[in-house]
Parts: structure tokens; C-alpha cells; sequence
């Protein structure tokens, strides 16, 4: 593993010259924020790339695919297709009419210092839930590849790196740090589908063919085992709600993205409108042809290395049940190895390595690791350790770049939204302003990496999809109304925006993500030890149409004259430039 | 914090009233919508009938296409080029739209001299 932490190691040295480069020309508020609005809209792109693309989806979605086949792609189709959201809504007028936060457009009419409190809490939320969950992801992936490192030093490790780029070297290193990352991540991932295909001669049918002759089962409604190849869908999404929570899952997806704070202060860094369609459109660009070589990460890891390391011998397993007394199948909980890879799946291995152990005692191989390491165990399948250390630098980088970029979307949005705007009243200088951020940087880092720590035995997959459903419910409907509606007004904003955070929340915590019942042996636990409440995993298809009802129904029962006044200064700046910051 | 200060010019509350019902911003804007409408129930409507078929009509999704790429996949991966081709459209189009508004622009700052 030496090679792994000398790559870490040069990538730490690369990063942190940018970050000294960088700390020289970060001095005002906005070069702290928005890097002086001086990236270019090709840069931008790749740095919305790299922001994007967390460790969830690097590693996450290869994982998935590798472990439910088809499914985990319907993931990757959500991520790009969010895009058409940010560029044909919400990007351009977002960088006409705001300065720093997203709490600068909805604030833009609807005055009240009530409205970026409220967004700024959002913008709060979601992005610390994101970073709780990379920064869990964090511990055990350096742990895993590094040994050496413990899970609490990696923690300490990347919380420190991350606060040293951001307060030091601002937007500006955050940036840079992200186009590296994307290079390394896009880079990785194209030598990585070559060789899966170099093993197919480069045939796509020959792949395919490879891929249906990998299997898993699923219960049906009925309760029998129906076995699946990895080409079909509904390995992960099956039975009486899989359908409903698959749509529900979209929703937040193509809805979510454009609600994400830290993705979105990432069109102040560049220079106009123009800059940031542009940026979308290299963000597209990138974002897509990764997510369409998901299927040579994944299928690849199924295929390659499935059998041996990864995968479960389902089609064994089953053979072997037939011949299995009903005391043996009521001894191992049922003969049923694909309980343990679900299990595994959803972000509980501790179940899924029980499961398989007291299959074991029945004389059944059923190898279940961390489904992280799908696409690490894939590059070491090709391209032995070099490429494994490559790929273990790139998800280190990945994680890197993405809670850098949520430190910098949290640290503006308390200094520019509460403290200056709110507590201040509009009256901070320059200096103090730069010099609050830099210490809610520090505070905001500080608090991630004991709140990691404290929850690293919690099952804190949910987080991602938490982040995107409250972005969804809570962010977007503000977004779109204060852009759109004229009648729109204060009332409606903080009700819409209260109920889409309250209902995501309280949906996903009564939802199967957090409730479940685990065997006392589980190292991994559900939160609340009880059976679910709410069926679907995704609140999205309820608590979207929530936040937006919330929102119409306020501002019906409420008049503003000056946010209707206002809306033609908006919505002309929005649509010309005309006064945009420069 | 009010935030009508540009960088060149003041632009006051019944000027901006004026701007938005000018005939050179509505038409900016019906020119906007008759893209940006369209184009969003689109992308949402074609978006989410790959769940919906997935979900509720496994066994059309499973029919296999060439070798075994069904057509589960094809949808999927054709979502890709969907995202990209709109993607084009609105970027083409989007020169237009700065033309109109850079004309606003202008209009706006000559008669602020």
C-alpha cells in the first residue's frame, strides 16, 4: 500500500501549492466566495463537475451497479438529467440577480431579514448533512485502502486538509482543487472502461452477454425467490412500493440538484450569464459521459471480479438450497444469500457479513465486502496495485474537493446571509466579513469531523439522499417561485420553504432509511430501532408537491405589494444582466 | 439592503416597470418561454416514463434489442442523449436571447448618458 500513500501524498503537495498560490490572492469577500468572479465558464464546468461528482457517486454507483445490476444505472441517468433543471431555469438568472448564496436570490424581493435566515438554515442543512456523509464515507475508505490510518485520523485528516484549502485559499483553491479532481476522476475512469472492454475485445455484446450471465434474486410479492440477470431491472427496487419509490427517487434527483447550495455558488465564480450557460454546458458534458462509463465501472466489477471477490455465488447458494433440511433453512434465517448483498447494499455490511456467516455454517461461500470497494477491487483486477493506488487517490481527491466545496456553500452562507446581512444589518466591512467566514469555516470543519466521528457507526447512507430530498423540497420551490411568480411574497417563501424541510425530514426519519430493525450484533444500526412507518426510502415524490403547496397556499392568504413591485426589477435583471454583479 | 445600484448607472423603481413592459422585453421573454416551456415538460414527461416503465412494466423493459441489450437499457442510456440534445437546442437558441438582451442593455444605458 505503499504506492496508495505516495500518490496521496503528491496530490496532497499539488493541492496545497494551489492553495498557497491562491491564499495570495484571496483578500476581499468576494474573491473569498466567488474567487473573484475570474473563472472562466470551461473551468467552471469542470469544477461543477468535480464539486458534483462526491465520493457517493464514484464509488457509490459502481458499488450499486456492481451489486444490483441495472437499478444502480437508473442513478446515474438522474444525475445528468438534473442538469436540464440548472440550465434551462435556474443557473443564468441566479447569476444575474445574486452576489454570494442562493439566499441572495430569494432575499432579492422578499426582504424580510426573516427569508435569509430561513435559506440560510437550508442551505445549512443540507450542506452538513452532505458533508457528515462524505466525510463518514472518508474514514472508511482511506481506513480501508490504507490501513495504517485509522478511521478517526483519516476523519481528522481530510477535515483538516479540507480547512486548510478553504480558509486559506477560498473559492479560489476550492476551485482548483475540483478541476484537479475531475481531470483525475474523468481520466481514471476512461482507462478503467477501456481495459473492462480490452477484456471483452472490445465487443459490447460480448460484455452484455457477460453481464446476464451474472445473477440476483429478489422476493416477490408473494414471497418467492425470483432470480434476475444484472441486465433487468428491479434487483433493487422491487415489490409492493419498489416501482413508487424508484419515481420518488427521481424526483428529488432531477429536482434536488438545482436546490444544492454548494453546487450553485459555483455560477458567482464566473464573469456573466453567458459564463455560467457555458459552464453548464462543459458540466453536462463531463457529468454525462462519466455517468454513461458507470456502466463499464459497475457491470465491469460485476463481471471481472464478481465471482471471486464481490459478488455472491447466488446461483450456487440456490442450487444448494434445494438440498438443504427445513431445520438448516430455519436455523440460517432462510437460504437466502441474496438478504446478505441487499443488506450490504443499503449501507449495512455488518448485516450482510451476519447473514453470510451463518450461511457459512452451512458450507456456502458468500464473500460480502464493502460495496465501496467495488470500483477500487475493479482497478486492481486490471491494472493491479499501480491502478488500485491511482483509483484510491482519485476517491480520496473526490472527497476532497466535494466537502471543500460544502465548507466554502456553509461558511457564506452564515457570514454573507446571517452574520452580515441579518445580525449586522447590511453594515460589515470587507474585512470583518472575510475574517467571520474564515472562522465559520474553522467552526463548521470542526464540528463535521466530531459529528463524523460520533456517527461512524450509524448507518448515515440516508444523508446523500436526505440532502438531495431537502435541496428538492425546500430550496427549489423558492427558487422557481420568486423567479416566476409575482404574487409570490415573504409569507409564501418561509412557508413553502418550512414545510418542504420539515416534511423531507420528517418523511426520511420514519422512512426504512432510518427505521429498521437490526440483529444486536449489528456494528452498523439503524437509528430508530423500529419497523418503518413511511415505505418508501424517498420522500421526494410527497414532500416536493408539500413545499410547494406550503408556498402557494401562504401567499394566497397573504398580500405583498412590494415583492409584486418588485418583481419587474427582477425579472428584467434576470433576463438582461442588466445590473448584474460584476 | 437594496440593491439597485449598477455598476454604471441608477435604474429607479418606475424605470424598471417600464423596462419590464416595454415591447423589447416582452417579446425577449415570449421568445424565452417558447423554448424553455416546451422544452422542461419535455425532459420531465420523457425523464420519468423510464421509471415508470421500469417500475410497472418490467416485462415490455426486459425485452431484449440487440444480443442482450434490452430496452431497459437503450431508454436509459438514450436519457444521456435526450439531456445533451436539448442541451444543444437552448444553447443555439440562447445567442438570440443575448442579442435581445444586450439591445435592452443598450437602449438602457444610452439613455442613462
Amino acid at each position: 500500500m505503499t504506492t496508495s500513500l505516495l500518490m496521496f501524498l503528491v496530490f496532497i503537495a499539488i493541492t496545497l501549492g494551489i492553495t498557497y498560490w491562491a491564499s495570495r490572492r484571496t483578500r476581499t469577500a468576494a474573491e473569498f466566495y466567488s474567487a473573484g468572479r475570474t473563472i472562466t465558464g470551461f473551468q467552471n464546468g469542470w469544477a461543477v463537475a468535480g464539486d458534483y461528482m462526491s465520493a457517493a457517486s464514484f464509488l457509490g454507483i459502481a458499488g450499486l451497479i456492481a451489486f444490483s445490476g441495472y437499478d444502480g444505472f437508473l442513478y446515474s441517468v438522474g444525475w445528468l438529467v438534473a442538469y436540464l433543471t440548472v440550465l434551462l431555469i435556474v443557473a443564468e438568472p441566479l447569476r444575474n440577480t445574486g452576489k454570494f448564496t442562493m439566499a441572495d436570490v430569494l432575499a432579492f424581493r422578499l426582504q424580510h431579514r426573516s427569508v435569509r435566515t430561513v435559506a440560510a438554515c437550508s442551505t445549512l442543512t443540507v450542506s452538513l448533512f452532505y458533508m457528515i456523509a462524505q466525510m463518514v464515507g472518508a474514514g472508511s475508505l482511506v481506513n480501508l485502502l490504507i490501513p495504517q490510518v485509522s478511521f478517526n485520523a483519516a476523519i481528522v485528516i481530510v477535515g483538516v486538509l479540507m480547512l486548510v484549502y478553504v480558509i486559506f485559499g477560498g473559492m479560489l483553491a476550492t476551485t482548483w482543487v475540483q478541476i484537479i479532481k475531475a481531470v483525475l476522476l474523468m481520466a481514471g475512469t476512461i482507462l478503467l472502461s477501456i481495459l473492462v472492454l480490452s477484456r471483452f475485445g472490445f465487443s459490447i455484446l460480448d460484455f452484455f452477454e457477460a453481464v446476464s450471465a451474472v445473477t440476483g434474486s429478489v422476493k416477490d410479492a408473494a414471497g418467492n425467490l425470483v432470480v434476475k440477470d444484472f441486465t433487468q431491472p428491479g434487483l433493487r427496487y422491487n415489490g409492493t412500493w419498489g416501482a413508487l419509490d424508484l419515481i420518488s427517487l427521481g424526483v428529488a434527483l432531477i429536482f434536488g440538484t438545482a436546490g444544492l447550495p454548494h453546487i450553485l455558488i459555483r455560477f458567482y465564480t464566473v464573469p456573466s450569464a453567458q459564463q455560467a450557460r457555458q459552464s453548464v454546458v462543459w458540466a453536462m458534458i463531463l457529468i454525462g459521459s462519466f455517468y454513461i462509463m458507470t456502466t463499464f465501472l459497475g457491470f465491469g466489477a460485476a463481471t471481472l471480479v464478481g465471482n471471486r471477490q464481490i459478488g455472491v455465488r447466488v446461483k450456487d447458494v440456490m442450487a444448494g438450497c434445494a438440498t438443504l433440511t427445513s431445520e438448516q433453512l430455519a436455523a440460517s434465517g432462510g437460504c437466502d444469500a441474496t438478504m446478505a448483498v441487499a443488506a450490504a447494499t443499503a449501507g449495512n455490511p455488518a448485516r450482510g457479513a451476519e447473514l453470510a456467516a451463518q450461511l457459512a455454517e452451512h458450507g456456502y461461500v458468500v464473500p460480502v465486502t464493502n460495496t465501496n470497494l467495488a470500483a477500487p477491487l475493479l482497478a486492481e483486477e486490471l491494472g493491479g496495485e499501480i491502478m488500485l493506488s491511482f483509483v484510491a487517490a482519485i476517491a480520496f481527491a473526490t472527497i476532497l474537493a466535494v466537502v471543500a466545496g460544502l465548507t466554502i456553500a456553509s461558511s457564506s452562507a452564515f457570514a454573507h446571509d446571517i452574520w452580515l446581512n441579518v445580525v449586522r444589518r447590511g453594515r460589515g466591512d470587507e474585512r470583518e466579513q472575510v475574517r467571520v467566514a474564515r472562522i465559520t469555516a474553522a467552526v463548521i470543519g470542526a464540528v463535521s469531523i466530531v459529528l463524523a466521528i460520533a456517527l461512524k457507526s450509524l448507518n448515515v447512507a440516508f444523508l446523500v439522499g436526505l440532502a438531495f430530498a431537502v435541496a428538492a423540497s425546500a430550496n427549489v420551490p423558492s427558487i422557481v417561485l420568486t423567479l416566476f411568480w409575482r404574487r409570490f411574497n415573504s409569507t409564501g417563501m418561509i412557508a413553502g420553504m418550512v414545510t418542504g424541510l420539515v416534511s423531507s425530514l420528517a418523511l426520511i426519519a420514519l422512512s426504512p432509511a432510518v427505521m429498521g430493525v437490526d440483529a444486536p450484533t449489528a456494528a452498523v444500526r439503524h437509528l430508530i430501532q423500529a419497523p418503518a412507518i413511511f415505505p418508501l426510502e424517498n420522500p421526494g415524490i410527497l414532500s416536493v408537491p408539500l413545499g410547494f403547496l406550503g408556498a402557494w397556499l401562504a401567499t394566497m392568504a397573504s398580500r405583498d405589494t412590494s415583492s409584486e413591485e418588485k418583481y419587474a426589477e427582477l425579472t428584467v435583471r434576470a433576463n438582461t444582466g442588466l445590473g448584474a454583479e460584476v | 439592503m437594496t440593491v439597485t445600484e449598477g455598476p454604471h448607472h441608477h435604474v429607479t423603481g418606475e424605470e424598471w416597470q417600464r423596462l419590464e413592459t416595454s415591447p423589447e422585453f416582452r417579446r425577449l421573454l415570449a421568445e424565452k418561454r417558447r423554448f424553455v416551456l416546451p422544452a422542461t415538460i419535455f425532459f420531465v414527461v420523457y425523464y420519468f416514463a423510464l421509471p415508470v416503465l421500469v417500475g410497472y412494466f418490467p416485462a415490455l423493459m426486459e425485452r431484449r434489442v440487440v444480443g442482450r441489450i434490452n430496452i431497459a437499457y437503450l431508454f436509459a442510456l438514450s436519457q444521456f442523449f435526450m439531456a445533451w440534445t436539448l442541451m444543444y437546442l437552448y444553447v443555439v437558441r440562447a445567442r438570440r436571447y443575448d442579442a435581445m438582451a444586450a439591445s435592452i442593455v443598450d437602449q438602457v444605458r444610452r439613455q442613462a448618458r
